[in-house]
């Protein structure tokens, strides 16, 4: 069949009509058990704690957006209970995802920038510990000839790492190496295997926890902080869901929404990854070129990253937090946030974030260039 | 700055039922979204961004679906966003794919919500055990029914409407092909003698359990201009929440509606939604949704909706038809059943609903809701391109 004459698909957004930026991040304490705290209890706190930063109040948001997912809440309509701690009344505009809140994040971006929202919030919680996660994430397969299988996401992730080890792109032992930098203590011992080639050090912790990030645009957002993380580049991309027609080593939709993202149009300073198991790393590490010598200055996760923290449906959100919040403190100009969905990295979401130039330091671009 | 203005150019439906067991999940959305294809008379290749949304993943049993239907969907390589707010999620989807071709992040976008009822039993699917919380409803009827008991106490409305509303929407779907419950032999007594399920709402004033989806191609000015068909033009759009419970709300008009509907005919212009509307597929899951709604979206006075019904108005001859499709009473994928609003309403202003077109259609109101009356969608579409 001839293809019709196609209309070309929109530039990616870059200096859009309006800049939009992260003014404020927080985050709950990530504990392994919250049988005493409801989600809403676990988020309020979190919520006040942004509002407090930028010193509005639930009523001056103009849109607010969610990501969370029922399967771990165990109950139809979760996300309505976490409305009452956003106390909403006076009604207000807001939408929600069932997915991680880097994408609500991301609809929250798109509606500032159709100007019709000059702030929103943005928020994310999920609590794993009633269920067992690694069983309940067998749900997200292709129910009819995957999910009957039960396989769990370690077992996913050790296929995805046996991949990345008979290509040569990781030794049995290197990911576990990664694992134990980014929690930030000296190399330790890998552990246990859980799934070979897998070992505990490699896996991320189970753990429940929130957090929100409050967005604004232009001059709001340099009224409400000192210094805004600019949004430069935001985009995400999904992969097929089927693992046998995917190259496991290789990330193509990380590095299409980095392209689309501006990422590679000049090195970022810091880096913040998405990445629950070790292995991962060493593939989005390669789809985003962090391991040439023009990269040998940036730092990776300083958070410690999803390997030192993973509460599922808010860690993509909290990796873009840590990024912007790295930028208002002023330890990092340009930053690049990672945020991942679905099993061995299906759905990848890159946002490029920078702060303004600083007094004498002669503006971001300095450094890494 | 100004947003682009959105056209609605490529519509799509299942033919819904109670159980498509001839087709997996992603056979089903393929379905409505190579039909919405076919409209447009656009490709695959020609969409550049995917937004789906449907109501609990418990009802398929597949969490966070749009993993696998990625594929299935063309969404390989491309942006695919999932929606879930509740009953209204099928309008919150639409108008989150109109963000991305309002602010000019993407030229064509595909959106679509579904739901495949017949893998579970939705009912029970909404009515899950939580700790520590008394147990005591049954599904959705179980919610709204004490609801509409307080609307007829407070308006007076005499016990029949509920049944009118029924005995239209349900002769209506008669006129839509793609109708879940085709009732030829329906009358007003059959209606009036039907069980009664949830005190007043009877066994015929209940929306059914569908299996079906819906799809739309959602374009820029440029995609507009190239389109084959008449399109219908985004002329306002808006979401509004409130909690589900709380001291002073209103279950029977409830604030977030009236807000929602105000923000959509303040971007639309619409002063008087009773004359300058010409067709509303509103979201009446049990009959006497509709002389409420009535109410809460300004088309009648407060206490006055009931009138509207009774005298005939929102019949499909009427001077504001209410549901020429059938609406919620007649097909109910609960996911896509806000969509189906939505994309009802763009038709009617394309002139493209067929037998069950209302005359001269100029503008119309589609309108979901959801959770405890407390999660609106809604948008205005219209023949002629937005001013300005």
């Amino acid at each position: 069949m001839p293809e019709p004459a196609r209309v070309p698909a929109r530039e990616p957004v870059r200096d859009a009509a309006r800049d939009v930026a992260i003014v404020a991040f927080g985050q709950s304490e990530h504990v392994r058990d919250s049988a005493e705290t409801s989600e809403v209890e676990m988020l309020m706190p979190v919520l006040h704690d942004v509002l407090a930063q930028t010193g509005l109040r639930a009523r001056d948001i103009d849109f607010t957006c969610s990501g969370s997912s029922d399967y771990l809440a165990g109950r139809a309509f979760s996300f309505t209970m976490a409305l009452d701690g956003v106390g909403a009344w006076p009604p207000i505009a807001e939408s929600h995802v069932e997915m991680d809140g880097a994408w609500a994040l991301y609809e929250a971006w798109v509606k500032i920038l159709t100007g019709e929202a000059e702030t929103a919030l943005v928020y994310a919680y999920g609590k794993s510990s009633p269920g067992d996660v690694r069983e309940v994430l067998t749900r997200q397969l292709d129910p009819y000839y995957v999910a009957p299988l039960w396989p769990d996401s370690v077992a996913l992730a050790a296929l995805q790492a046996r991949a990345l080890i008979d290509a040569g792109l990781a030794d049995a032992r290197e990911p576990a190496g990664t694992a134990a930098r980014r929690r930030g203590g000296p190399a330790r011992p890998p552990g246990e295997y859980v799934v070979a080639p897998l070992r505990t050090g490699d896996c991320p912790p189970v753990v429940d926890g929130a957090a929100a990030v409050v967005l604004a645009a232009g001059d709001t957002a340099r009224r409400l902080t000192g210094r805004p993380a600019w949004i430069r580049g935001l985009d995400h991309r999904i992969e097929a869901h089927g693992l046998g027609v995917r190259d496991l080593t290789d990330s193509p939709s990380t590095r299409l929404a980095a392209e689309r993202a501006g990422a590679f149009e000049r090195p970022p300073d810091t880096v913040e990854l998405h990445a629950p198991f070790s292995s991962q790393e060493v593939v989005l590490r390669r789809a985003l070129r962090l391991d040439g010598p023009q990269s040998a200055h940036v730092r990776i996760n300083p958070s410690g990253g999803a390997l030192a923290a993973n509460p599922v449906m808010a860690a993509g959100l909290i990796r873009l937090g840590e990024a912007a919040a790295r930028i208002q403190r002023g330890e990092s100009d340009r930053a690049l946030a990672h945020a991942t969905s679905g099993p061995c990295l299906q759905q990848n979401l890159v946002a490029v974030l920078e702060g303004d130039p600083r007094p004498g330091t002669g503006g971001q671009h300095k450094e890494g260039q | 700055m100004s947003k682009e203005p959105v056209a609605v150019v490529g519509i799509g439906q299942t033919e819904h039922v109670a159980a498509r067991r001839d087709v997996s999940l992603a056979g089903l959305v393929r379905e409505a979204a190579q039909r919405a294809l076919e409209d447009a008379e656009l490709h695959w290749a020609d969409i550049d961004a995917v937004v789906i949304g449907k109501a609990p993943d418990f009802f398929e049993g597949v969490m966070m679906p749009e993993l696998y239907l990625a594929d299935a969907l063309g969404a390989v390589g491309k942006p695919m966003l999932r929606v879930h707010t509740a009953g209204s999620v099928g309008g919150s989807t639409a108008l989150v794919a109109a963000d991305l071709v309002a602010a000019r992040v993407h030229r064509t976008v595909l959106t679509l919500a579904f739901e495949k009822q017949s893998e579970s039993n939705a009912m029970w699917g909404l009515s899950l055990p939580i700790p520590f919380q008394q147990p005591l409803l049954a599904g959705a009827g179980g919610f709204f029914a004490p609801h509409v008991r307080a609307y007829m106490r407070r308006t007076g409305a005499p016990d029949t409407v509920g049944s009118l509303v029924a005995y239209k929407d349900r002769r209506n779907a008669l006129k839509n092909p793609y109708a879940h419950l085709h009732e030829a032999d329906i009358t007003l007594e059959k209606v009036q003698s039907s069980p009664m399920l949830w005190d007043p709402i009877r066994y015929s004033e209940t929306c059914p359990s569908s299996d079906g989806a819906c799809a739309m191609i959602l374009t820029d000015r440029t995609g507009a201009a190239r389109t084959p068909h008449p399109p219908a033009w985004v002329h306002g759009g808006a979401m509004r929440s409130e909690p589900t419970l709380f001291a002073g709300k209103d279950f029977v008009s409830p604030q977030a509606g009236k807000d929602c509907a105000a923000d959509v005919y303040r971007q639309a212009g619409i002063t008087d939604p009773r004359r300058q509307i010409d067709a509303v597929e509103m979201y009446v899951p049990f009959s006497w949704y509709e002389p409420m709604w009535l109410e809460n979206l300004g088309f009648a006075q407060e206490g006055e909706g009931w009138k509207l019904t009774e005298a005939g108005v929102t019949e499909l001859d009427g001077d504001l038809p209410v549901n020429p499709s059938g609406g919620v009473l007649s097909t109910n994928p609960i996911g896509a059943s806000g969509m189906i609003r939505f994309a009802e309403a763009a038709l009617q202003v394309r002139g493209q609903a067929g037998e069950h077109q209302v005359e001269g259609a100029r503008r119309a109101l589609g309108h979901a809701y959801g959770g405890g009356s407390q999660f609106f969608a809604m948008w205005l579409v219209g023949a002629e391109a937005p001013a300005g």
